[in-house]
């Protein structure tokens, strides 16, 4: 705080170092899961993973970028708590659509296809 | 002490007095929140249906070569392309497209992170490299979209001895009908938004070369933008995982 002065033209105001750590840090975890889910999807058919096994470690993984864009890149986990859970609780919806059309898909499409 | 301070100086008259913010954040980024997250169910409900469409379909036999009509195909088959090679590369092209997308979303972050400084510069500077990224991710999506229409030299034999070349709307020589439908569906939904973002981040460049920000003595635009900038790189990490790897 040795500079009290602020000029108004635009060149003679400091501006602050660029704080870029822990974006860089978030890039690199959300890089080694996408290339962890391409050796994934490289191995499963030649070392015969279940099916459900691959999916189920698919999922995870996804919902972890997810969860990691969501809390750092959109900043939501620095927000306010009510802000967070307005947001997160509302995909409570989507879990049960999800739940709700695989037990009722197939007698849903059975007539379809 | 400087709570206490402030109790005193605002009554809990004031907080219906308006002017305050409870959660923080300002309306327009609030809104930009329940946006996202209606249009997460939107893309919820397109990836919910692919999975179910695609359990009510034969799934693909262990072993099999060869596309059908009569069960359901795997990515890694349908999209081997990649662009000045005829090499067969599972994959490798939607590993790039990803890349790119989450690489823009850093820049987008870095534009936002500038604003906070009031770093005019480097804020055109990120935000000029998170229009290319969308711009690449566009072009690369239309690039993929030619080659899944025109589809592969042989095509498929159906029963009847004529072939099937390519996809529409109607078939397609990958496997159901409703296969090609989904993904003109689905990635067309996300590249539609794609394509808005990259005119948002175009309209804010300008705003910010123009100095309105610099007036205004803030930068929430760009974060704003930039929410919806992440969201669509979100979207398509779902987008990958459902279409693309399972």
């Amino acid at each position: 705080m040795a500079t009290v002065h602020v000029g108004h033209d635009e060149n003679s105001r400091e501006i602050p170092k660029a704080q870029t750590k822990k974006i860089w840090k978030t890039f690199w975890i959300l890089a080694g899961i996408t290339a962890l889910e391409f050796l994934v999807a490289g191995v499963k058919h030649p070392l015969h993973l279940p099916q459900l096994f691959v999916i189920f470690t698919f999922l995870i993984m996804t919902i972890a970028k997810a969860a990691l864009i969501v809390a750092e890149f959109m900043h939501l986990a620095h927000e306010v708590k009510t802000l967070i859970w307005s947001i997160v609780i509302p995909f409570t919806f989507i879990i049960w659509l999800v739940i709700a059309l695989l037990v009722e898909g197939s007698t849903i499409l059975s007539s379809h296809f | 002490m400087a709570s206490t301070a402030s109790v005193i100086e605002h009554p809990t008259t004031d907080l219906w007095g308006g002017g305050v913010e409870p959660l923080k954040a300002s309306y327009g980024k609030l809104m930009m929140w329940f946006f996202l997250l209606s249009d997460a169910f939107s893309f919820s409900a397109l990836l919910v249906t692919y999975g179910m469409i695609r359990h009510a379909h034969a799934a693909w036999p262990e072993g099999a070569t060869l596309f059908s009509q009569e069960y359901w195909p795997i990515p890694e088959l349908v999209f081997t392309h990649f662009p000045f090679t005829h090499a067969n590369l599972p994959l490798a092209f939607v590993g790039l497209m990803t890349f790119i997308l989450i690489m823009s979303s850093v820049t987008m972050v870095l534009a936002v992170e500038a604003g906070h400084r009031m770093d005019k510069k480097d804020v055109e500077k990120w935000m000029l490299w998170t229009i290319l990224g969308g711009l690449a991710f566009v072009g690369s999506q239309a690039w993929e979209w030619s080659i899944f229409i025109s589809g592969s030299h042989d095509g498929l034999k159906l029963a009847d001895g004529s072939v099937l070349r390519g996809a529409n709307l109607i078939n397609n020589e990958y496997g159901p009908p409703a296969f090609a439908d989904l993904f003109f569906f689905i990635t067309g939904f996300h590249g539609t938004h794609v394509f808005s973002g990259v005119i948002l981040n175009i309209v804010i460049f300008f705003n910010v070369a123009y100095g309105t920000y610099e007036r205004r003595g803030h930068y929430e635009m760009v974060e704003k933008v930039g929410l919806y900038w992440h969201f669509v790189d979100l979207v398509w990490v779902f987008v990958f995982t459902f279409f693309y790897l399972i």
